[in-house]
């Protein structure tokens, strides 16, 4: 249990998988002008890694790890060198078959998430936590709250800079930093602020 | 007509400094940011990136009047997860330690927004000689901010270039010390914020 709030506030603050390892800048520098669709996109994002990351390490552990085939009598292949496409693959097929159990079950979430979703196949944050799923060696429970708090990290992130953009409509910005430029040194600061949470342990 | 005014050569040139895919085009800032903190680790990205994104707009331009518009996207991930499958085997068989320092991020050539971007705006739409030539072009200016990036945090932050220390011991002695700031993750974005400051200042006059 200790473990587990341990991973969750290491990668809501510390490891946050925007801040600390730049996972998902594209959607984030793209999407954060507004408050709106940044939360909007944040929900999506938390959404589809809680699922994506538990679904690729059952993938992972039982299809593709170095003797993950001894179930069907084939002990000695390694098919870890697969995983890059096999987990696109299922966080594709998985964007896809939530976008359409959404459109059918629940459309004011549909209206809420529904475009950000194809946004979020090519979205590095997702792909990002699968592989640092495997390399972490996280265990099953480990890594369903890995995704969910990468997820929670990554929307604090979002939801974040986009206040602070809104804010920094009214600001006289130095002619050639506006737009990207400052973006990226609002989300310099932020990064630094958000690695003083370093050293909590617990 | 001199070379200059050829299609090739403003395919090749363009993203090289004007429409610079990171600085310009804000596509594929996650892994410029993530390893830069070493040259030697940039450089091996660059040239990964580059071979993937010259060959995926090569093989997809070469396919383009075959691919069903309503599947594009999954024959484009596809194509570009094999070629980054090649390259992570390659560098795991060759070049063992980067590799290991780079981890995720060469996986992450798959969903890096420049891969996807060129394919969709240009390798869909143009023969494969000049999809190429973008594809390279692309690379290089990829290549380009992530070098310079990686001098300044390796060079500020470390005192070293490729590992080999060029801050002189007598400038240390004399009080300089290094910028331990460059060396984490907020160095990395305000290294990339300064560089497009000052690209696009140039490029304005």
């Amino acid at each position: 249990m200790e473990n587990l709030v341990s991973i969750f506030i290491n990668s809501v603050f510390v490891g946050n998988i925007l801040l600390a390892y730049f996972l998902g800048m594209c959607s984030f520098l793209a999407i954060s002008s507004n408050m709106e669709p940044a939360v909007g996109l944040g929900f999506a994002v938390t959404f589809v890694l809680s699922i994506t990351a538990p679904a690729n390490w059952l993938v992972y552990h039982y299809l593709l790890a170095p003797g993950a085939l001894a179930w069907a009598g084939l002990p000695l292949v390694d098919l870890s060198f697969l995983k890059f496409i096999i987990f696109i693959a299922v966080i594709a097929a998985i964007v896809q078959a939530l976008e359409m159990i959404i459109d059918r079950y629940s459309p004011p979430l549909y209206m809420a998430l529904g475009v950000f979703l194809p946004l979020i196949a090519v979205n590095c944050a997702i792909l990002g936590a699968s592989l640092f799923m495997v390399e972490r060696d996280y265990n099953f429970v480990e890594s369903v709250v890995f995704g969910a708090s990468s997820g929670i990290g990554w929307m604090l992130a979002i939801v974040t800079m986009a206040g602070i953009r809104q804010k920094l409509r009214y600001a006289d910005v130095p002619g050639g930093l506006e737009g990207f430029g400052i973006s990226m040194i609002i989300a310099g600061l932020m990064a630094m602020a958000f690695m003083l949470f370093s050293g909590i342990t617990l | 007509m001199k070379i200059t005014r050829t299609k090739a050569f403003k395919v090749f040139f363009t993203p090289i400094w004007e429409s610079n895919p990171v600085s310009g085009q804000i596509l594929g800032i996650c892994s410029a940011l993530a390893v830069t903190v070493q040259l030697k680790t940039a450089i091996v990205m660059s040239l990964a990136l580059t071979f993937v994104l010259a060959f995926s707009n090569f093989s997809i331009s070469l396919m383009r009047n075959l691919i069903p518009r309503n599947i594009r996207i999954i024959v484009e991930l596809t194509v570009i997860a094999t070629l980054v499958i090649f390259a992570d085997q390659v560098l795991k068989a060759f070049l063992y330690d980067i590799s290991k320092q780079l981890s995720i991020f060469v996986g992450l050539i798959i969903t890096n927004c420049i891969i996807m971007g060129r394919a969709e705006t240009y390798a869909l739409g143009n023969p494969p000689f000049l999809s190429l030539l973008d594809g390279i072009g692309n690379g290089l200016g990829y290549s380009q901010i992530l070098i310079t990036v990686a001098i300044m945090r390796e060079l500020l932050g470390a005192g070293k270039l490729f590992g080999f220390q060029v801050i002189p011991d007598a400038l240390y002695a004399a009080g300089y010390k290094n910028m331990g700031f460059m060396v984490l993750a907020p160095g990395a974005f305000i290294a990339i914020g300064l560089i497009v400051w000052l690209q696009k200042t140039v490029s304005k006059e």
